[in-house]
């Protein structure tokens, strides 16, 4: 591996605007500014000095900064709208930076929407042939490798037919398959394999582990386990600010921060329904290590009593997967709710997961019933102290009998 | 400049094969088509002429075969100023996500002009072994005369398409203000030269290329030949002017227009 720097982004901005009609006429104006520079900051409409900001303007992008060698691989996270896609764009030389400079040095090859400009009426040979000379392919690049990009899309035997008469999935193979028979020296990818079976998800994570050998890749992701995986340095932006450059862990942990603290506003639901008329914990927030019990205590105030119920909590990790619940009928345990008010103790337990922040949620049916009386989605927070390392949330015991 | 030319000539020709074999295949008519809209414009003053209700004088030429050369010839010169803003707006998605030489999208739209246009001669020609219409020598200056309005046409068309991008008025207003145009082009009636109409003539850079044009085919003198050489050299520098605006223009617009 070499240390040739092949992207170098520095105060990198990018203004967009709010209102439509106003951004066409900047961008009239900005047009006008650039073509006949001499009319610029004589006075009159078309000054505009860039680094200000003009009505209902604002920093889609805001002084970014980076670089990265051959070899390397950074990951982009943040949440939607924090201006990961603008800055792609930009450095894929589809729009101009406002201020800064982006230096690219070699093909770039960039995954910002599979299949942009396949032609619905023609066949998927065609196809390739059109959307690998957009890419910048000779029709002889294309000729010597039409084969393997067939394998490798897996469609053979649909080749010949119309794109239109393809599955979303099928194109997204295609396209796929095309943009990186490229092989580049930069790769910028935007998320573009959400679609895609797993199958194919996993080939093309293959494929782009081999093309990075000799290629920077920039790879958006809102799949922390990806980025976890695959990156070596990561960047997490908010709001148009490149908050963070540094290891995928820590980054992850801060984009992590940021998406609870807006969970925690308050879109998950509550219901607790009669005979229940309120239900709390002993606490909300629980401090525990690795491999220890969670004693959770409910009270709850019901108007008649209710019998043969099955409570279960159920754990969500930070991505928000459900990937670990207990249950009491799984225990052979069906509890009866006495009337009026009383406090339930229940212990939790061992608690496997990783070092990190999790939310449970609690819910309480009668059984064989599909109907939950009680379901307070994602009320416990479950913080599990240490330096558990690891990428799974879930890390089993054990040792090795040697 | 050149470079991205020269890059993006295989996509272009690509481009093109791609447009042309999709452009008729969901159609009946076919190719048709592209000679549809001129020879429903001339069929029209054709019978307008036939019935007495407007009287034209041609000069000796049939005046249906005067009509029809005319419109054809004409809608070359449309075809051909509507091309940059047309293929700006089928691009679009295209342009938004993908860095290719965008020249190739204009290069794909002037081949595609210059295949219609190839249709259409089919058409012209007919026409003039019909009502027996014959060329002398000047037809060796016919071809120079259609890249001209060629031209012409894509030096309008470059200039509006950078706004065009942005506002779909341009997109909108282009097809009428081509109808009043062609009225006031000597397209379905010989060039005045006194009144409003002549005077309108003498500003209207179109109406040289057009007569000229018509004039190369029909054999007759070529009255217009000093204003068509002006016309021809004002034209292909506008040209190179909207190529460099459209170039700057080109990453403003992506970011204003989006996917």
């Amino acid at each position: 591996m070499n240390d040739e720097v092949l992207i170098s982004v520095s105060g990198v901005s990018k203004k967009f605007c709010r209102s439509l009609k106003r951004s066409l006429w900047y961008g009239v104006q900005d047009v006008v500014g650039e073509a006949l520079p001499f009319l610029r900051g004589k006075g009159g409409s078309v000054s505009q000095d860039e680094h200000s900001l003009r009505r209902d303007e604002f920093w889609a992008v805001n002084d970014v900064s980076f670089e990265l060698k051959r070899g390397e691989c950074l990951g982009l996270i943040g949440r939607n709208g924090a201006g990961k896609t603008t800055l792609l764009k930009m450095l894929n030389n589809l729009i101009k930076p406002d201020t800064g400079t982006i230096t690219m040095r070699g093909r770039v090859g960039a995954l910002i929407a599979l299949g942009a400009g396949f032609n619905p009426i023609l066949t998927g040979r065609e196809n390739v042939y059109v959307n690998g000379s957009i890419l910048g392919m000779t029709k002889q690049e294309i000729d010597e490798q039409i084969d393997e990009i067939i394998d490798f899309a897996e469609i053979r035997e649909f080749i010949d037919s119309p794109v239109q008469s393809y599955s979303s999935g099928m194109q997204v193979r295609l396209g796929f398959a095309v943009a990186t028979a490229l092989k580049p020296d930069i790769l910028i990818l935007d998320e573009v394999l959400a679609v895609g079976d797993m199958a194919f998800r996993n080939k093309c994570y293959n494929r782009i582990g081999k093309l990075r050998t000799h290629a920077a890749v920039i790879f958006v992701s809102h799949n922390m386990d990806h980025v976890a995986n695959i990156t070596d340095v990561s960047a997490v932006m908010q709001k148009g600010h490149c908050v963070f450059v540094g290891p995928p862990s820590d980054a992850i942990r801060l984009y992590n921060q940021e998406n609870q603290a807006s969970q925690e506003d308050g879109s998950d639901f509550h219901t607790v329904e009669p005979p229940f008329t309120a239900i709390t914990f002993n606490q909300d927030t629980f401090h525990i290590h690795y491999g220890e019990m969670l004693h959770l205590e409910l009270f709850y105030k019901s108007t008649e009593s209710i019998s043969d119920t099955n409570i279960r909590v159920a754990f969500y990790d930070q991505n928000d997967a459900f990937f670990a619940e207990w249950n009491s009928s799984f225990h052979n345990t069906l509890y009866d709710f006495p009337y009026a008010g009383n406090s339930v103790a229940l212990e939790i337990g061992p608690i496997l997961f990783k070092s990190g922040s999790y939310r449970a949620s609690l819910l309480i049916q009668k059984q064989n019933s599909i109907h939950h009386n009680v379901w307070i989605s994602k009320a416990i927070r479950v913080n599990i102290a240490g330096s558990t390392r690891g990428y799974a949330p879930y890390q089993l015991t054990g040792a090795i009998k040697g | 400049m050149v470079a991205d030319v020269w890059a993006g000539r295989e996509l272009a020709w690509r481009l093109f094969v791609r447009d042309l074999s999709a452009q008729y295949r969901q159609t009946f008519l076919g190719y048709v088509w592209a000679f549809l809209p001129p020879l429903a414009a001339s069929l029209t003053f054709i019978f307008l002429n036939a019935q007495g209700i407007v009287k034209i004088d041609t000069g000796g030429m049939p005046y249906a075969a005067f009509a029809m050369m005319g419109t054809l010839l004409w809608q070359v010169f449309v075809d051909a100023m509507q091309m940059p803003s047309q293929a700006l707006a089928q691009a679009r998605p295209m342009l938004a996500k993908i860095n290719f030489p965008r020249e190739a999208i204009l290069m794909a739209g002037a081949y595609m002009v210059g295949f219609n246009f190839l249709v259409r001669l089919v058409l012209l020609v007919g026409v003039m072994a019909w009502w027996k219409v014959v060329p002398n020598q000047s037809l060796a200056l016919f071809l120079p005369a259609i890249l001209a309005l060629v031209i012409c046409g894509m030096a309008f068309g470059m200039m509006l398409a950078p706004l065009g991008g942005l506002y779909g008025d341009i997109t909108r207003g282009i097809p009428i203000v081509a109808q009043f145009w062609m009225l006031l082009t000597p397209v379905v009636y010989p060039a005045r030269t006194s009144g409003l109409a002549g005077a309108l003539a003498q500003f209207n850079p179109v109406s040289p290329l057009i007569v000229t044009a018509r004039e190369t085919l029909s054999g007759q003198p070529l009255t217009f030949l000093p204003a068509f050489v002006l016309v021809t050299i004002i034209s292909l520098l506008v040209l190179i002017a909207g190529w460099i605006g459209f170039r700057i223009a080109m990453p403003h617009l992506i970011a204003r227009m989006g996917g």
